[in-house]
């Protein structure tokens, strides 16, 4: 549901999550897209790389305005049309919470999906609230590297209580597919937490962004789970490996300034993580 | 597109930004400075390749994937992801 | 059907009356009625329409947005602080050329807090390239309403419509609603226009070089709207047998002294100028009812053959005075180079400007030789 030609930098994590995405919801869907690096890869006047109707919008309004065209389409008896909102990690967790806490708390019939590339990359890699602890960006340079964690979206969505929430990965493309099929079967707000690596922004060399992904999720660092009505979690897979968790900081230039104790800080916050995460299994 | 529209002349724009061609026109092929190559031989068919191109740019041609010169960008995830080793990245001569 | 409602509820009752599909509004006084009452009439059927009770009134003019590039008829209501929240998205609104109404209360921009009649929050909007008519009575805002949602599809321009806050929103007149298969008849559904189609796939609000054209066609679309809202009104006149044009004038020809004026201080104004009238003094009352766009020719018309003018501003822009008293003095360049423009504020924050005020502004501008500064009414000693 994309054309080529459009203008993602090699090896973009983000250009395959929208791949992955829109070919699992199929031609009848509408898009909404902030100001973001898939504003940019929908295209410019006169030309779009979608094979959807797209309506760019403004940065704060990716879940109200998937909200307001899927009122229009109700009112209007098209209940068969999908809307999404497509919003990066910025728009989602900064400056487009308040919106999409409201959407999610009406529970509007929309799929929400937030590809997450963990920096305001369009803009130069400025750091967002889900960039993680340790990382390099623009506006959180060494050796003032970002010192909060990453903000825990999938909590705060979790608190919505939605119908369905998901975290999947551009490194494991059938597991994201299928989460998105299953979210098209569900009435209400649908969020779905997509990992996007990205090249130019975590400083690591193009061919390595699907090795990057899944390392993450081997490392612990990005689990892939699902939540139903805010309390019921499925984790896709169990088990994490300490052990790559070196290996996939030390592949990301971002990552340059971690020393042996911060690595060591991060295997501790995984560690608990994880343990909060299989208790809410069980 | 039910109206023709065009760039050329004021009247033949649309009333806003509303897009009526697509990127296909833009040949992305330009900006790579390596590009893979695909050996048959060592190619076993499990479209890994194709799977993970976030340019579509591997087509499929007859019983062969095939790299689409137009568009790819010579990211080499494609190289890289290969379990059977098939394809090698070169330098662009272009 | 004769009803006693306050002007807010004649928005609703307009809204309603239009088929509107879409609403999206967030409360603020003076608003609140107004969609309180939508919310009734979707709640009680009375009203096929989506209700989105939003988080921000930022929120609610996304959602009209949004409603509006599938086609829906779509509505929203604020007032000064909301309006002002939304401003970024007003631009967004016009910009995308979308079919939009919009009520707004107008009420004082804090700091400090005030919640009353103030004509700033929307004409400090100005610039945002929306349509903007202006009130006086509720019948005029239930009739405006009606006449902005066919305004707004022909042109393809939002449009806003003004009330003051409380001195026409919480009181009770007299307002004839016409039976709904008379307004079905001056409404059909609106003709066709560029909207998201899954049929025919493109994208709205693509970034583009080529801006300064597109904002081009819209400068052509506000000059053309000149027009359609005089056929609208024209239209709405032969059916209803009320009709508002785009200014309104009283006692004008022949009149010594024109006062210009938006909103409901043109009311007192008229009493004024007939009891002045009956003291042999020939005031003129001229209150602008279409403010955006600004009716150029028509004000040059009605000010021709008048010596003297004293605008009275509902608002302040700091640094450059009342908005109106500029706008006039912009249309008015270069065709009459002997009118003098005296110019008062009066009524900030709802202060209430009574009759002996507006007697005292004409005083003053009679017997002032030239406009010297601005003159502001009621401030404290």
């Amino acid at each position: 549901m994309m054309y080529s030609g459009h203008t993602a930098c090699p090896g973009c994590g983000a250009a395959l999550a929208m791949r992955y995405v829109f070919k699992a919801l199929g031609p009848d869907t509408m898009v909404v897209i902030p100001p973001s690096c898939a504003g940019t890869i929908a295209g410019a006047f006169p030309s779009s790389s979608l094979k959807i109707p797209t309506l760019r919008i403004s940065f704060e309004t990716a879940a109200i305005s998937a909200s307001g065209i899927r009122a229009a389409l109700d009112v209007m008896g098209k209940k068969d049309i999908q809307v999404l909102a497509w919003a990066g990690d910025g728009g989602t967790l900064d400056i487009g919470i308040q919106a999409l806490s409201a959407a999610a708390e009406r529970n509007d019939n929309i799929l929400y999906v937030c590809y997450d590339n963990e920096a305001y990359m369009n803009t130069g890699i400025q750091r967002s609230s889900a960039t993680p602890e340790g990382a390099w960006t623009t506006t959180t340079p060494v050796p003032f590297t970002k010192d909060t964690p990453k903000k825990d979206i999938v909590r705060i969505m979790a608190a919505h209580k939605i119908p369905y929430i998901a975290t999947a990965s551009v490194g494991f493309p059938p597991d994201l597919i299928k989460k998105v099929q299953k979210a098209k079967e569900v009435v209400g707000t649908k969020f779905i937490l997509v990992f996007s690596p990205c090249p130019t922004g975590w400083r690591y060399s193009s061919e390595m962004t699907i090795h990057i992904a899944k390392l993450a999720t081997e490392a612990g660092i990005f689990p892939l789970y699902e939540v139903e009505n805010g309390d019921k979690y499925r984790l896709n897979r169990r088990g994490w490996k300490a052990e790559s968790l070196k290996e996939y900081f030390s592949l990301q230039g971002r990552y340059r300034s971690l020393k042996e104790q911060d690595i060591d800080r991060a295997k501790e916050r995984v560690a608990k993580e994880w343990d909060y995460l299989l208790r809410l299994a069980e | 597109m039910k109206k023709k529209y065009g760039m050329k002349k004021l009247e033949d724009l649309p009333l806003t930004s509303i897009t009526f061609l697509t990127s296909e026109a833009n040949e992305t092929g330009e900006w790579r400075s390596q590009r893979p190559v695909i050996d048959p031989g060592k190619c076993n068919l499990c479209g890994l390749c194709w799977m993970y191109c976030p340019d579509m740019a591997i087509g499929a041609e007859g019983e062969f994937f095939t790299i689409v010169d137009k568009y790819c960008k010579g990211c080499g995830i494609c190289a890289q992801e290969c379990p059977q080793g098939a394809i090698s990245l070169i330098v662009e001569e272009r | 059907m004769k009803k006693v409602i306050s002007a807010n509820q004649a928005v609703s009752q307009a809204v309603r009356a239009a088929r509107t599909q879409v609403i999206a509004a967030y409360p603020i006084t003076p608003q609140s009625t107004i969609v309180e009452m939508l919310a009734s009439f979707c709640a009680q059927g009375d009203l096929q329409a989506k209700f989105i009770n939003v988080e921000s009134e930022h929120s609610a003019m996304a959602a009209c947005i949004a409603a509006a590039s599938v086609g829906a008829r779509t509505f929203t209501a604020t007032s000064s602080q909301g309006l002002a929240l939304m401003h970024e998205m007003l631009h967004y609104a016009s910009g995308l050329r979308f079919p939009i109404v919009m009520a707004n209360v107008n009420r004082a921009l804090g700091s400090p807090f005030n919640l009353k009649a103030d004509l700033s929050d929307s004409l400090s909007q100005r610039d945002t390239g929306w349509l903007q008519f202006y009130c006086e009575s509720g019948q005029e805002v239930f009739d405006t309403i009606i006449q902005s949602f066919k305004i707004s599809e022909q042109v393809l321009l939002p449009v806003m419509v003004n009330l003051e806050g409380f001195i026409l929103s919480h009181t009770y007149e007299i307002v004839d609603i016409p039976e709904q298969d008379r307004i079905d008849a001056f409404l059909p559904r609106p003709a066709e226009r560029p909207i998201l189609d899954v049929e025919d796939p493109m994208m709205m609000g693509a970034t583009t070089d080529l801006y300064i054209n597109f904002r081009y066609k819209m400068h052509q679309a506000m000059e053309e709207a000149k027009a359609v809202c005089q056929k609208v009104d024209g239209e709405f006149r032969a059916v209803f047998g009320r009709g508002y044009d785009l200014i309104q004038t009283y006692r004008c020809a022949g009149a010594d002294i024109i006062l210009v004026t938006a909103g409901t201080i043109a009311g007192t104004c008229r009493v004024v100028a007939d009891r002045l009238a009956a003291q042999g003094l020939k005031v003129g009352v001229l209150k602008i009812k279409l403010f955006r766009p600004f009716p150029q020719e028509q004000l040059r018309r009605a000010l021709a053959d008048v010596k003297k003018i004293a605008v009275i501003d509902r608002d302040f822009s700091p640094g450059c005075g009342g908005i109106l008293a500029q706008e006039l003095k912009s249309a008015l360049l270069g065709s009459k180079p002997d009118i003098s423009v005296h110019e008062f504020i009066a009524g900030l924050g709802g202060k209430d400007v009574t009759d002996d005020d507006i007697s005292w502004i004409v005083e003053q501008a009679m017997k002032a030789r030239e406009p010297g500064g601005i003159k502001w009414i009621g401030l404290l000693e």
